[in-house]
């Protein structure tokens, strides 16, 4: 492969362009993989909930372009056909993306090239931090020079963001005449794809444990506490596994 | 309040400021807070807890609870698939793949054969 030499080009400072050219198309070509095609998978299965309750074509391609994390997309779906107000909608749904706080802080000191990152550079590719591009991130841009990261990630979010923004319009459009398992499954892909990343995605056991805590929490909060649900899983859920993971973590080290 | 409610443009309020700011502020913040905050600090363990077990809550309600074509689909068979997702995942050394289409294959095994 050519990418021995321009790992060489990379450093000299007449290359550095061509270098986050060359990065940028590398991340192109690398979205072309499993994981895009699940989360592809995925908003056709989100485009048959959005047809069901009654969204745009437009209204789905914007929250898609804008918000790009599917379980808030999903969120904000619920609201909206639920006809919830604006406050209540805005704290559903950025509830639901807390978790992209610690991603982002979690990805960035990986992208950071020392001071030549702008800070607009990292504020723009932030925008492509989700759950399919931060695990991707976070297993292969750690072997690259530094210098290739931020055009490698820009590369690889804005083409997984580009293709999967297109299956979906497509899939919108010919989606009324899936029905039946296949309709079902596609739905079902949303749920089982995040279980699996996030708990490949969880770095201890506490993390692991507020997985499992969230899943046997949350429709319990559902049925005794629907709106403020979610709310109460990641704080009960959350702190219960956090509480416990620190005390088993201090007792080994006493 | 419902003429606003029921106006064209109201659903595009709701994407931009209850979609678009509530999202994107997070991963703005996390920008700022990454020169600062220390990924193996006790506070972001906590917080990565909480957002993982809020995930998992809403993970929780698209089985459990899920509006449309999922809904038809018995509980049990559901649950099922998810069981068979875990058993398959496990069993393949952890491969996210297995695990989707062990979940896939029970549901959609299971609903098309009782249908």
């Amino acid at each position: 492969m050519t990418s021995s030499e321009m790992n060489v080009d990379e450093g000299e400072d007449p290359s550095e362009f061509e270098g986050g050219a060359y990065w940028f198309r590398q991340g192109a070509k690398g979205a072309f993989c499993l994981p895009t095609l699940i989360l592809m998978m995925a908003f056709v299965g989100f485009t048959s909930l959005a047809r069901e309750v009654g969204l745009t074509l437009v209204e789905v391609l914007l929250m898609s372009l804008l918000m790009w994390a599917l379980p808030s997309i999903v969120v904000l779906t619920g609201a909206m056909s639920a006809g919830a107000g604006l406050i209540p909608a805005a704290i559903a749904v950025a509830l639901s993306a807390v978790r992209l706080m610690p991603m982002t802080v979690a990805l960035m000191p990986v992208l950071r090239d020392e001071k030549r990152t702008k800070t607009w550079q990292m504020l723009f590719v932030s925008h492509f931090v989700a759950v399919t591009a931060w695990v991707f991130a976070m297993r292969n841009l750690p072997s690259l020079p530094r210098a290739a990261r931020l055009p490698f990630f820009a590369g690889f979010g804005s083409t997984v963001h580009f293709v999967v923004l297109c299956s979906t319009a497509l899939s919108y459009m010919v989606l009324p005449a899936l029905e039946g398992p296949i309709a079902a499954g596609l739905v079902l892909l949303t749920p089982i794809y995040f279980m699996f990343s996030m708990y490949q995605a969880s770095r201890t056991s506490g993390d692991k444990a507020a997985l499992i805590l969230g899943l046997i929490l949350g429709p319990i909060f559902y049925h005794f506490f629907p709106g403020a649900d979610l709310l109460l899983t990641g704080f009960v859920g959350g702190t219960v596994a956090f509480v416990g993971w620190l005390f088993a973590t201090r007792r080994a080290e006493l | 309040m419902s003429e606003i409610y029921g106006s064209w443009w109201w659903p595009y309020v709701m994407i931009l400021v209850a979609g678009f700011l509530a999202t994107e502020c997070w991963r703005w913040i996390g920008v700022f807070a990454s020169g600062k905050l220390r990924e193996d600090s006790l506070l972001f363990a906590w917080v990565r807890a909480v957002a993982t077990a809020l995930i998992a809550g809403i993970i929780a309600r698209l089985v459990l609870f899920p509006d449309g074509v999922l809904g038809d689909v018995p509980i049990w068979l559901r649950l099922a698939a998810v069981a068979g997702g875990v058993v398959g995942y496990k069993l393949l050394n952890d491969r996210l793949m297995a695990g989707i289409v062990s979940a896939e294959f029970v549901l959609i095994g299971g609903w098309a054969f009782l249908i």
